[in-house]
């Protein structure tokens, strides 16, 4: 399957677990969608069918609450069935709203609160340097997880340790839970902050998968600083009601606006 | 007790490669024998405690079994989130080592006082949790806490405390350890203030008061089945801890206590609880302050009794 295609199918599930489920974090799923589709679909070393395969890359979905899209995304590469997808934050389900690890093949590591994935991530990446190990660890963060300071922490501990096996992906739709970033707590210059902690930062068009695998693909190993891409996305991106809209932070997609929604993911290719 | 435990843990480490000693940028002098002979396993992160959790995660996910270390509350309360979300939740092997329990630090104030910390860990799942009495029971607990899979939470004192078991312990793991099994007043006691309640035994003996006296170095798995037993042959049953009464032993064993049928014994409990601990001093000095002197356990027991 193309990226592109995978993507469309992610943005499909997103919509329709979360009309299912009646949760919430649809927009953030949609801003993503295409980062994981890049990810699973070209860069990620992995064996669905033997996730804990000791070489694959590892991925931490650190914006856990985006969880509704790992699920899609690990269903769509064949790490568990499709149908699972449709009991999404129902009762008895194995999904949760948040990334939940237990009984799901695939996930690396439970998440929902912010600030805790780099952290684990840097972990995982200085096991690796530690016992020679050519894996890498992708960390999906959310801009408004990096409001939290021990993001901050784990920033300076993977520039002092050189850990250029652990890349860093922040998915920057500008939009926190309460509004617009930039009028919350302000992230910017984001790009230079990260660079002035030590990091090499790749600044790209988040929806543009040809920028993306550009970015990704690059192998920096460890003894290399740490990889910063800042993906600039659009939350709500594919829907165009949804999208610039804090709404869909919060509103599951019901009647109307559901059928509106997968009709607009009809028809094909995200542009 | 933190040198015992840095010994012992170097001679797990020499034979496991898989341990880890991460710091918070603590430990100077104390962790001097593990850096120097063993430097590829150990990693010092930096004044950043909540890092230090999830990178010990991260490794314990790997393979290693990693030992965090700080003092206080530093290695608990300030990384409480990433101790539940990412060390119980994944189960992971990682054991938080928290020097300085109690008021080991006393002068230094009440950031300093660890007094709460076994309270807000009991209740964390998969997590044991673990207060040695002596240096005995350090070398016992950081023993099980490596061979044992899993999150846990072990906080040796500070130094110079006095070896109460004269030979090394063989006590598996939520087992209580019986110093004097029988009597018609049962002491239990966690932590660091161990000494102490041995001696207020001696003075209870001496005023023809027949004291049994446990130590429980673990609250989480707690020895229910030993607190049971005590609480159906004794007439009163006094915990003694240097922690608040709320949620720690004492907490620990009204609950048991609370659901057991009757009759049983009174429970005493004999710990913090005035609040933050406003007085400046020492250890001993605070102890004596807060009534966890031998004579004040003794003046509580007797008031307890008649």
């Amino acid at each position: 399957m193309d990226t592109r295609t995978l993507a469309l199918k992610i943005r499909r599930h997103a919509v329709q677990m979360t009309n299912r489920g009646k949760s919430s974090h649809v927009g953030s799923v949609l801003s993503m969608a295409d980062i994981l589709a890049v990810l699973y679909g070209q860069i990620l070393q992995k064996r669905p069918q033997e996730p804990d395969w000791p070489e694959r890359d590892r991925f931490i979905l650190s914006k856990g609450h985006g969880g509704a899209g790992i699920y899609a995304v690990l269903a769509e590469t064949g790490y568990f069935p499709a149908d699972w997808l449709e009991g999404h934050c129902g009762q008895g389900s194995k999904l949760c709203g948040h990334v939940s690890h237990l009984g799901i093949p695939g996930v690396e590591l439970s998440t929902g609160s912010l600030g805790h994935g780099l952290s684990v991530g840097a972990g995982m990446a200085y096991a690796a340097k530690l016992d020679r190990q050519n894996f890498r660890v992708f960390v999906l963060l959310s801009d408004g997880e990096c409001d939290e300071g021990s993001t901050w922490e784990a920033i300076l501990f993977a520039a002092h340790h050189r850990l250029g096996n652990l890349i860093a992906i922040v998915d920057y739709n500008k939009m926190q839970a309460m509004g617009l970033v930039s009028e919350n707590l302000d992230l910017e210059p984001f790009a230079a902050k990260w660079q002035a902690f030590g990091w090499q930062v790749r600044e790209v068009d988040g929806h543009d998968h040809e920028q993306l695998l550009a970015a990704l693909k690059v192998r920096a190993g460890v003894g290399s600083p740490p990889v910063c891409v800042i993906a600039h996305t659009v939350k709500g991106k594919g829907v165009s009601f949804m999208e610039h809209s804090l709404l869909w932070h919060y509103r599951s997609p019901q009647g109307e606006e559901f059928i509106e929604a997968l009709a607009e993911l009809e028809d094909g290719i995200i542009a | 007790m933190r040198d015992t435990f840095v010994q012992t843990l170097l001679e797990i480490a020499r034979q496991d490669q898989r341990v880890m000693v991460l710091t918070g940028d603590l430990g100077f002098g104390v962790l001097t024998p593990f850096i120097e002979e063993l430097p590829e396993q150990y990693l010092n992160v930096g004044v950043a405690e909540q890092n230090m959790t999830g990178v010990a995660t991260g490794l314990a996910l790997e393979g290693k079994i990693v030992f965090t270390y700080s003092i206080g509350n530093f290695p608990t309360l300030r990384c409480l989130e990433q101790i539940r979300n990412d060390v119980c939740y994944h189960n992971a092997n990682v054991k938080v080592v928290c020097i300085g329990g109690g008021f080991c630090y006393g002068s230094l104030g009440m950031s300093h006082h660890a007094t709460e910390d076994l309270a807000m860990l009991r209740v964390l799942p998969n997590l044991q949790v673990m207060a040695p009495g002596d240096p005995a029971e350090t070398q016992l607990i950081t023993r099980l806490s490596y061979e044992t899979h899993g999150p846990c939470s072990l906080p040796p004192r500070r130094r110079g405390e006095v070896r109460v078991h004269q030979e090394e312990l063989q006590n598996s793991l939520g087992q209580g350890i019986a110093l004097f099994p029988e009597g018609e007043v049962a002491l239990l006691s966690t932590g660091g203030i161990l000494a102490n309640a041995v001696k207020a035994r001696e003075l209870l003996a001496k005023r023809g008061i027949c004291a049994s006296l446990h130590s429980l170095p673990f609250l989480q798995p707690l020895d229910e089945e030993l607190i049971r037993r005590l609480g159906a042959a004794s007439r009163l049953l006094v915990t003694i801890e240097e922690h608040s009464v709320i949620g720690g032993l004492g907490g620990a064993v009204a609950e048991v206590l609370a659901e057991m049928p009757g009759p049983k014994a009174t429970l005493r409990r004999i710990g913090l609880r005035e609040g933050f601990a406003c007085e400046v001093g020492d250890q001993e000095y605070l102890r004596e302050v807060y009534g966890l002197s031998p004579e004040a356990i003794v003046q509580r027991v007797l008031e307890s009794l008649y």
